[in-house]
C-alpha cells in the first residue's frame, strides 16, 4: 500500500466519521436526556438524503434542496416523536427498541412507495465539482473535503450551543441527572422536544451531504444506525466529546481496514477470497473496537452519568 | 391445571394441523417455519423474559447453527447424529464465549454489545467466500437421519419439528421452574439482594446465554434445513429485532407465549404480503401499537383471568 493511498483512506475516514458524529450526535444527546433508545434515528439520515435529493430536483439547485431539506427533516423528526416517541420515554428499553424498529419498518417502506425502490442520485453542486491536488499527482474530490468543513463547522456549531448557551447548559445538566433538572422547573418534556428535532436536523443535514456520494435508496439510514450506536457507546453515552472522538476513531478504522485488512489477508489467502474476507474482517473491526472498550470501560471513554 | 391448558392446546392443534385443512405443502412449509422460530423466540424469552437480558444479537446463534450445516454439508456430513451436536455445541459455545463478555456489561449496553456481537457474526458470514458469501449456500439436500432421508418427507419435518420445539419448550420451563430459574428471575428484579443472600448471577446468568444459544443453534439447523438453503442474512439484526418481537408480542411472562408470538408473526407476515407488496407500511405500525397498547401479549390475552 503506498502513502497516496493511506492519505486518500485517511481523508474518507475523517469524513465518514464526521457523518457519523452528526448523526450520533442528536442520538447520544437523546440518550442521555431521556433514557431513550431511539433505532429509528437511522430514519432521519435516510429522509435527509430523499428530501435533499428531491427538493434538489425540483428546485434545480443544490443549495436550495440543501436549505429546504433541513426543515423537513426537523418536521419529520418531530412529527415521528408527537406520534410515536414520546409515548416510549416511560417504557423500558425492550419497548423503545421495538416500537423504534418498527419504526424502521414503516418508513424504509415508505420511502419505496413514495419515491420507489431505485437509488435517487443527487448531483455535487457545480461549485464544489471537480478535485485539488492533496499531495503531487494527487487529486481528492473538492466535494468530500467539503462534506468535511461542513461537519466540523456543524460539530463546532453544536460545541457551541451545547457548552456556551443555556439551552445546553439545561441538556448538558439533563444529560447528567433529568431528575434534578425537572425539579428545579425546568419543563424537561420541552426541552427533549428541542434535542430532538435538532438532533433529527443533523442527521438530516447528514443525509443532505452524504446524498451526492451515495446513492440515496430505502433502507440507507439502517448501517450508519448501527455505527452510530457503536460510535457513542465507545464515546460514553450522553457524551458529545465522546461521539466525536468515537466518530472520528470508528470512520477512520473503518476506512483504514478496509485498505489495510485485504492486502494483509493477500498473505495468507488466495487474492478473490483475500478481497472477500478482508473487506467483511475490515467491516468486523469497529465492532471488535467496541467489544472491547465495552468489556475493559463498560461507561466508554467519557463517561457521563457518575450515579 | 388450566395454567398448563393453552401449551396443551396450542401443541394439539400444531400436531393435528396436518390433518385439519393444513396438510398442503405450502401450508406445512409455513407453519414449519413458525415452529422453528417459535423454537428460537422461546430461547430468547428465557433470556429476556426469565433473566431480564434484551438480546439484540440473537439472529447470530441461529446463524451459527445454520452455518455449522452448511460448512459439514460442504465437507460432505449430512447426517443429523453428526450435524446436531456439532451445530448446537458450535452456537452454544458462541453463546459462552459472547456471554462471558457481554455479561460484564447491563441494562442499554448488553442490548449495545450484543447487537455487536452479532454484527460481527454477520460480517464472518458474509466473509465465508467457500460457503457463498453475500450470497448464500444451497444445501445439496435436507440432514439425514440415521442413515435415511426422512427429513424430506414435509409430514415427518413437521412432526420433527414439533418434537425438538416441544422438548425445548420443556427444557425452559423445566429451567425456569427449577433453582437455576429462580435465581435467574430474582436477579432480574434485583440482582443486589441476590448477591446478598449470597448467589452470584453472573454463572446463572452465562448459563441462560449457554442454553438460549444452543437452542438458538438448534432451531438454526431445522432452519437451514427448512429452506434448505443459507444465507448471511439469517443473522441480520432485523432478524434479531423480528425474534425479540415474537416475544413479546407473545407476551413476556410465559414461554409458550413466545411459541404464539411466532405463529402470530409468520402467519401475519404471509397474509399481509399477499395483500399488498408494501406490507410493512402495515407490519410496522402494528409493531408499534401493539408494543404501546398490548402488554400483557397474547399468552396474556389466553391466560385465565385471577381472581
Amino acid at each position: 500500500m503506498s502513502w497516496s493511498l493511506l492519505l486518500v483512506q485517511t481523508l474518507n475516514g475523517l469524513q465518514f466519521g464526521i457523518l457519523l458524529f452528526l448523526i450520533a450526535a442528536g442520538l447520544t444527546l437523546v440518550f442521555g436526556v431521556m433514557d431513550f433508545i431511539n433505532l429509528a434515528h437511522g430514519v432521519q439520515y435516510m429522509l435527509g438524503a430523499y428530501f435533499g435529493a428531491s427538493l434538489a430536483a425540483a428546485t434545480g439547485s443544490f443549495w436550495l434542496g440543501l436549505l429546504l431539506a433541513l426543515p423537513a427533516a426537523l418536521a419529520a423528526g418531530l412529527l415521528l416523536e408527537f406520534l410515536v416517541f414520546r409515548h416510549l420515554y416511560d417504557r423500558d428499553h425492550l419497548a423503545q427498541v421495538l416500537a423504534t424498529f418498527g419504526v424502521i419498518l414503516f418508513v424504509n417502506q415508505g420511502v419505496k412507495l413514495v419515491w420507489g425502490a431505485a437509488p435517487l442520485h443527487m448531483p455535487i453542486p457545480p461549485l464544489l465539482e471537480g478535485g485539488v491536488e492533496v499531495m503531487p499527482g494527487l487529486q481528492y474530490p473538492i466535494y468530500r473535503l467539503a462534506i468535511l468543513a461542513a461537519g466540523l463547522a456543524a460539530a463546532l456549531l453544536l460545541w457551541f450551543l451545547v457548552d456556551r448557551t443555556r439551552a445546553g447548559m439545561l441538556v448538558r445538566a439533563g444529560a447528567t441527572n433529568p431528575e434534578m433538572v425537572s425539579a428545579l422547573g425546568v419543563d424537561i418534556r420541552r426541552l427533549f422536544m428541542l434535542v430532538f428535532g435538532f438532533g433529527a436536523m443533523l442527521a438530516g443535514f447528514a443525509g443532505v451531504m452524504a446524498a451526492p456520494i451515495l446513492s440515496v435508496e430505502p433502507g440507507m439510514g439502517d448501517a450508519p444506525l448501527i455505527l452510530a450506536f457503536v460510535v457513542i457507546v465507545i464515546g460514553g453515552i450522553g457524551s458529545i466529546r465522546g461521539a466525536f472522538v468515537a466518530a472520528l476513531l470508528v470512520g477512520l478504522m473503518d476506512a483504514l481496514g478496509r485498505a489495510v485488512v485485504p492486502d494483509l489477508m493477500r498473505l495468507f489467502l488466495a487474492p478473490s477470497s483475500a478481497r472477500q474476507a478482508g473487506a467483511a474482517i475490515a467491516s468486523m473491526l469497529v465492532y471488535v473496537l467496541m467489544a472491547a472498550v465495552l468489556a475493559f470501560r463498560p461507561a466508554g471513554l467519557f463517561p457521563v452519568r457518575t450515579g | 391445571m388450566r395454567e398448563a391448558a393453552v401449551p396443551l392446546v396450542l401443541f394439539a392443534a400444531l400436531a393435528a394441523a396436518p390433518f385439519a385443512g393444513f396438510g398442503e405443502g405450502y401450508m406445512l412449509t409455513l407453519l414449519a417455519r413458525a415452529m422453528i422460530l417459535g423454537m428460537a423466540a422461546v430461547s430468547l424469552a428465557l433470556l429476556v423474559g426469565g433473566a431480564g437480558l434484551v438480546s439484540l444479537g440473537h439472529a447470530a446463534t441461529l446463524g451459527v447453527g445454520a452455518y455449522a450445516v452448511v460448512v459439514l454439508d460442504a465437507n460432505g456430513l449430512t447426517d443429523a447424529t453428526a450435524v446436531v451436536p456439532v451445530a448446537v455445541a458450535a452456537a452454544a459455545l458462541f453463546a459462552l464465549a459472547t456471554g462471558a463478555v457481554s455479561l460484564r456489561t447491563s441494562g442499554v449496553h448488553f442490548i449495545m454489545i450484543t447487537l455487536a456481537f452479532g454484527q460481527m457474526a454477520f460480517f464472518t458470514a458474509s466473509s465465508l467466500a467457500a460457503y457463498g458469501g453475500d450470497d448464500g449456500y444451497t444445501l445439496y439436500a435436507r440432514t439425514g437421519l440415521a442413515g435415511t432421508r426422512i427429513l424430506e418427507d414435509r409430514l415427518a419435518f413437521h412432526y420433527a419439528c414439533l418434537g425438538l420445539l416441544g422438548l425445548a419448550y420443556l427444557f425452559c420451563r423445566a429451567a425456569l421452574a427449577a433453582r437455576f430459574g429462580r435465581v435467574l428471575r430474582a436477579a432480574r428484579e434485583n440482582a443486589l439482594r441476590v448477591r446478598a443472600v449470597g448467589f452470584d448471577p453472573y454463572p446463572y446468568r452465562l448459563l441462560a446465554c449457554v442454553i438460549a444459544g444452543a437452542i438458538g443453534g438448534l432451531s438454526g439447523v431445522l432452519l437451514a434445513n427448512a429452506a434448505e438453503f443459507v444465507a448471511p442474512s439469517y443473522l441480520s439484526w432485523q432478524r434479531s429485532g423480528e425474534l425479540l418481537f415474537m416475544v413479546i408480542l407473545g407476551g413476556l411472562g410465559s414461554l409458550h407465549g413466545a411459541i404464539l408470538g411466532a405463529l402470530a408473526y409468520v402467519l401475519l407476515e404471509e397474509w399481509l404480503s399477499h395483500l399488498t407488496e408494501h406490507w410493512r407500511m402495515i407490519f410496522g405500525p402494528l409493531l408499534v401499537l401493539s408494543v404501546l397498547f398490548f402488554r400483557g401479549g397474547l399468552a396474556g390475552l389466553l391466560a385465565p383471568r385471577r381472581r
